[in-house]
């Protein structure tokens, strides 16, 4: 190349063509990258905010809407007879301290992750709950995932449903939601792609046939169909972190917590779902 | 035991033809899914569903593994008199299970 340069003015002529024309072929490849990247609306355009049933086709729509359809309802009322019902090895039941949950949790999911000073750190709802049966019941806690937690957890977020999302203002929950948008916003995996990337920029697009959402966690736990179970976020969280290929973090992660602290502070004001359903 | 939810009136007219919806926590493992050592994980799905009003079959189907987890069953049937309805699923693994809800019919 350099030398078919020097070697007289006509290959430089060439030479200074066919750059030309490189550089508009890269131009137009941009172009083609840019228009990908960045459809029709602007970088971090979420507005209008619209939750994730409303990416969804009618008939998931109908599930949710109707309580004797949702499955969901099923981990609802398994929650309710386990708040009713004395830990295994005696001692009081959930009610027991905390009385009627509809007056008594109200709002509270909407509240969650939120920093607690005694672990030191923000929790979820769901190591809350854990944290409340280690210490108050003196019982084990349940595992992540388990049938138990995921009930317990529905029939707490069930009492905030239609309740704004409202994530606490302490400095203790804005330092862990900070952390969570930081991880957001970085590009992870093989794929190298970041959460932004997908539920900023080209949310409504699609990803093979699924439609993207925006990514609002306003109605978990929520009943997938893929699942074909009840689940919580970060179970939907870690699934995505696989889908691009990146090391998925264990069960109450603080990056998980974080990363749920911050999607609660992008989603803050939408109505709580729960229990949600999605296909 | 299994949880179920089931909805219908608590009371109708006689004559007026009620829905009943009937939901219950199932796996419904279909038997055609490798386990984690490759190997199918043995079916596990409710093979019958039937409900009987004071004692009389008025609605029953087979289920297969095409459906799907946690089946919801809807159906429809006339208030005649007063009385029981009982709701029965059985299925792999002797599952069973038995729910009951009344119905007060009353003269139109």
């Amino acid at each position: 190349m350099m030398r078919r340069a020097v070697s007289g003015s006509r290959a430089v002529g060439e030479s200074v063509r066919a750059a030309s024309r490189n550089t508009a072929a890269i131009a137009g490849l941009m172009g083609v990258w840019v228009f990908l990247m960045e459809p029709a609306l602007a970088a971090d355009d979420r507005e209008p905010r619209k939750s994730g049933v409303e990416f969804v086709g009618e008939s998931t729509r109908a599930l949710q809407r109707d309580d004797t359809l949702n499955p969901g309802m099923l981990w609802v009322s398994g929650g309710e007879t386990m708040w009713n019902s004395e830990p295994d090895q005696g001692g009081r039941s959930c009610a027991g301290c905390h009385g009627n949950a509809a007056s008594s949790m109200r709002g509270v999911a909407a509240r969650y992750p939120a920093f607690d000073p005694a672990v030191g750190h923000a929790i979820t709802l769901g190591q809350r709950i854990n944290l409340c049966r280690q210490n108050r019941q003196k019982a084990a806690p349940l595992a992540p995932e388990s049938e138990d937690l995921l009930g317990i957890e529905s029939y707490v977020a069930i009492q905030s449903r239609g309740l704004p999302v409202s994530l606490p203002q302490d400095d203790g929950t804005r330092a862990s939601a900070e952390g969570g948008r930081g991880l957001y916003f970085k590009r992870i995996g093989q794929l190298n792609l970041s959460c932004a990337q997908c539920h900023d920029r080209n949310w409504g697009g699609r990803l093979a046939g699924a439609v993207i959402p925006q990514g609002h966690a306003n109605a978990y736990p929520v009943y997938r169909l893929e699942w074909q179970s009840m689940g919580s976020l970060q179970r939907r969280l870690r699934n995505c972190m696989s889908g691009v290929r990146a090391q998925v973090p264990a069960y109450d992660a603080q990056e998980l917590v974080d990363l749920e602290a911050y999607l609660a502070e992008r989603a803050r004001g939408m109505p709580l779902e729960t229990p949600g359903v999605r296909p | 035991m299994a949880r179920a939810l089931i909805h219908m009136p608590e009371s109708a007219r006689r004559g007026e033809v009620f829905e009943v919806r009937a939901l219950i926590s199932h796996v419904m493992e279909t038997g055609y899914r490798p386990g984690a050592d490759g190997r199918p994980v043995a079916r596990d799905i409710i093979r019958t569903f039937t409900c009987r009003y004071n004692g009389g079959i008025v609605f029953g189907m087979e289920l297969h593994p095409a459906v799907s987890a946690n089946p919801y069953i809807a159906f429809h049937t006339t208030a005649t008199e007063s009385g029981e309805l009982e709701f029965r699923w059985e299925g792999d693994k002797n599952f069973s299970q038995t729910e009951r809800r009344t119905i007060t019919v009353s003269d139109a």
